[in-house]
C-alpha cells in the first residue's frame, strides 16, 4: 500500500506544482502509516522527490507526449502494481484533464481543487474551494479509491530527508485517437498556472499600447502577465491571459492588480492567491477591500518608479 | 450530426454565496440562476454547427423542476429540444453516469459540455462522461472544426495551446473561444415562443450513486484590512512585500 503521486516534468525538469504534490502526499502517508509512490515520465533522474518524502519513483518512458488517455491508464497500472487507494495530482491544465478519465478507470471517488491535509481520515474528509473560491467545502469522500487534485500553492514545498528508488516500468500499452498536431508554447514566459507571481492589468491602463510596463514589471519578478475580462475582451491582451471567474483561475503567492476595479466576477478567480497589491487611482475601487496592500495612485506614475526600485532592490538581494 | 449540449444550473456570477441548514446546504434565497457560463459558449457553438452544416441539438440538465427555466432558456437560443433527468445532482459522478445512460441510449456524435461549472467547479463531469461512454475526450477546447466525422480541436494548455486531431463520437469540455462573448446568444421574443412549444422531456434518473458529498461549507475568513501605501514611498511596498509577506 502507498499514496501515488503524480509527478509533472517539463522536458526534464520537474515542475514545482509536482513537488508540492509530493510534500502533500508524504504528508498523508505519515498520517496513514504508509510509504509513497511517485509515477514519472521520460524523466531519467528524479532523485530530488527524494527530499520531498518519495519512497520509490515508478518511471514510464512508453509515451513521449502528453495524452490524457493513454497517461490515466498508465498512471492506473502503476497505482494497481503499487496496491495504491489514494492517488494525488496538482491542478494543472494536464492534471484535470486526466483525473476524471483515471476516477473511472479505477472506479475512485474524486475531489479536485483540494487546498488542505484531510481533516478526516473516517469518513475521509478534505477542505476544497468551491464556487469558485467565495467559499470552500468540506468534501467526503466514501468510495474506496480516491483521487485528490491539489489546488496550486496551497500546501507549500516541505522537504524531508529520504533518498527515492528509481525504476522504469514498462504498461501495457494502449492508443488514444486523440492526436497531438502542433503545439504553440512561449517557452520563455512563465505561465498563470505556474507562475509565483502574477502581473495583472485591466482597463485603467487605456489602451494595448500601454503593456510594455506591465510586462516590464513581470519581467522583473519572474512573473507571468494576465488581465481582466474586459482587456481580453476588448482584444488588448490574447484571451489566455483572461483570469477571474470566467477566466483562468489564479492561486499565485502574490498577484500585482493594476487598473482593476476589483469587480465581484474578477476577485473570485484570484482569490486564492496568497497576497494581493492593488494600484488603483480611485480609493473607492471595491479591488482595496479585498486587497492586502495597496496604493492609491496612478498607474503611469506607480509602475514605473516601482519598476525601478524592484530593480535596484533585486539587484542588492541578488 | 446529433449533438448534446449539457446544461448545468448555476448561480449568476455576481451571486452573494450563503448557507444554511448549519452552513450544510447552499443558501438559493435571492439567487438568480443561469446557464452556466462555460455551457453558454458551448451552446452558440453548436448553434453555427447547425446551421453551417445540418445538426440537431438537445440539451440536457440533471436536477429537479428548477432547472425548467435554464433549459428553456437554451431552447429559445436556438436547441431544438430539451431533456430534464428529475434526479439531485448529488456529485460529478452522479451527473456523470445519468447523462452517460442518455446519451448511450439516445446516441450522440458529439457531446459538448463545459470545462467546469461555476458553483462546485469540479471539473470532472465531461471527463467521465467521455471515459464511461467510450467517446473521444478533449478537455480545455477553445476551437473546435468538424469536417466529416475528421474534428480538428484546439485544447487551452498552461503556457498555451495545443491543436489536436480526433474524431466522433467526441466529448468536449468548452470555454470561452469555441465562440467569442460577442457571438453569444440572446433569447429574442420569437425564440422564447418557439420554445414554449419545443418538447422538454422529463425522465426518471438510473439512480446512480455519489462518491462524494459536501459535509459542510465554510465561508473564507474576513479580510483584515488593506495595508496602504503613499505613492511618494515604494520603498516601503518593496520593503513591506519582502520582510512582513516574505513573497519577494
Ligand atoms: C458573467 C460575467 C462573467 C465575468 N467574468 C469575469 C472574469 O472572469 N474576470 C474579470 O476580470 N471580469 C469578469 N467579469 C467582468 C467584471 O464584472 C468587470 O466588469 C471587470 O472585471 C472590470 O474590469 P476592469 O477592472 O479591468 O475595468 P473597470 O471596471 O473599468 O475598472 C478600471 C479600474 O481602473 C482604475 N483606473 C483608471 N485609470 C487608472 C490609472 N491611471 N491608474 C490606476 N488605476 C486606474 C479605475 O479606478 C477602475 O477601478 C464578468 C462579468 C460577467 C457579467
Ligand atoms: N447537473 C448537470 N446537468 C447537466 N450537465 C452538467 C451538470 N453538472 C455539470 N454538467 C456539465 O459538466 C460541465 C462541468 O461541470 P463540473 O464537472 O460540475 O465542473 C458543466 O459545464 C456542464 O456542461
Amino acid at each position: 500500500m502507498s499514496v501515488l503521486v503524480y509527478i509533472e516534468s517539463e522536458q526534464g525538469k520537474l515542475k514545482k506544482s509536482a513537488l508540492e504534490v509530493a510534500s502533500y502526499g508524504k504528508a498523508i502517508a505519515n498520517q496513514l502509516g504508509i510509504n509513497v509512490t511517485a509515477i514519472t515520465f521520460n524523466m531519467s533522474d528524479a532523485s530530488e522527490l527524494g527530499t520531498y518524502g518519495v519512497d520509490k519513483i515508478m518511471n514510464v518512458n512508453n509515451i513521449k507526449e502528453f495524452n490524457a488517455k493513454i497517461y490515466a491508464n498508465y498512471i492506473q497500472q502503476v497505482a494497481e502494481s503499487e496496491n495504491s487507494n489514494l492517488v494525488i495530482l496538482s491542478s494543472s491544465a494536464n492534471s484535470k484533464y486526466l483525473a476524471p478519465l483515471l476516477a473511472i478507470n479505477l472506479n475512485a471517488g474524486y475531489v479536485s481543487n483540494v487546498v488542505a491535509l484531510p481533516n478526516d481520515l473516517t469518513p475521509f474528509t478534505v477542505k476544497c474551494t468551491a464556487f469558485t473560491n467565495k467559499a470552500f467545502s468540506f468534501t467526503e469522500i466514501n468510495a474506496s479509491k480516491k483521487i485528490l487534485s491539489l489546488s496550486n500553492n496551497s500546501f507549500g514545498l516541505v522537504q524531508s530527508t529520504g533518498n527515492a528508488t528509481f525504476e522504469n516500468f514498462t504498461p501495457e500499452t494502449v492508443t488514444s485517437n486523440v492526436k497531438i498536431e502542433s503545439v504553440d508554447k512561449a517557452s520563455d514566459q512563465v505561465s498563470i498556472a505556474d507562475a509565483d507571481v502574477v502581473v495583472s492589468g485591466g482597463r485603467g491602463l487605456k489602451g494595448p499600447e500601454n503593456w510594455g510596463m506591465i510586462e516590464e514589471l513581470a519581467a522583473v519578478l519572474g512573473a507571468a502577465t494576465a488581465c481582466s475580462k474586459p482587456v481580453s475582451d476588448l482584444g488588448w491582451r490574447p484571451h489566455s491571459e483572461h483570469v477571474g471567474q470566467t477566466g483562468k483561475p489564479v492561486a499565485s503567492n502574490l498577484y500585482i492588480a493594476i487598473g482593476i476595479s476589483g469587480a465581484i466576477q474578477h476577485l473570485a478567480g484570484i482569490n486564492s492567491s496568497k497576497v494581493k497589491v492593488v494600484i488603483n487611482s480611485d480609493p473607492e475601487a471595491p479591488f482595496f477591500k479585498a486587497a492586502d496592500y495597496g496604493i492609491v495612485g496612478d498607474a503611469f506614475d506607480v509602475v514605473p518608479t516601482l519598476i525601478q526600485k524592484l530593480k535596484t532592490f533585486k539587484a542588492q538581494n541578488a | 450530426m446529433k449533438i448534446l449540449v449539457c446544461i448545468s444550473h448555476v448561480p449568476d456570477t455576481t451571486s452573494k454565496i450563503n448557507f444554511i441548514d448549519n452552513d450544510t446546504k447552499f443558501d438559493t434565497n435571492g439567487v438568480q440562476f443561469v446557464i452556466n457560463p462555460n455551457d453558454e459558449f458551448g451552446l452558440t457553438r453548436a448553434m453555427w454547427l447547425k446551421e453551417k452544416q445540418g445538426a440537431s441539438i438537445t440539451v440536457v440538465s440533471v436536477g429537479g423542476s428548477e432547472t425548467e427555466p435554464t433549459l428553456r432558456k437554451a431552447l429559445a437560443i436556438g436547441a431544438d429540444e430539451a431533456i430534464r433527468i428529475n434526479t439531485e445532482a448529488k456529485d460529478g459522478i452522479t451527473v456523470a453516469k445519468e447523462l452517460s445512460h442518455v446519451i448511450q441510449d439516445r446516441g450522440f456524435d458529439l457531446v459538448i459540455a463545459g470545462r467546469e461549472s461555476i458553483d462546485y467547479n469540479g471539473g470532472m463531469v465531461p471527463g467521465m462522461v467521455a471515459a464511461l461512454t467510450n467517446a473521444n475526450f478533449v478537455n480545455n477546447c477553445i476551437s473546435l472544426e468538424i469536417d466529416g466525422s475528421v474534428v480538428k480541436a484546439i485544447r487551452e494548455i498552461d503556457g498555451g495551446k495545443e491543436t489536436l486531431e480526433t474524431s466522433l463520437p467526441l466529448v468536449i469540455g468548452g470555454q470561452k473561444g469555441l465562440v467569442e462573448e460577442s457571438d453569444l446568444r440572446i433569447p429574442n421574443m420569437r425564440g422564447i415562443m418557439m420554445a414554449r412549444k419545443k418538447p422538454l422531456t422529463v425522465l426518471d434518473g438510473i439512480g446512480a450513486n455519489n462518491d462524494t458529498c459536501n459535509s459542510k461549507f465554510e465561508k473564507p475568513a474576513p479580510k483584515g484590512n488593506v495595508t496602504l501605501v503613499s505613492s511618494e514611498n515604494i520603498d516601503e511596498l518593496i520593503n513591506l512585500l519582502h520582510n512582513e509577506a516574505k513573497v519577494i
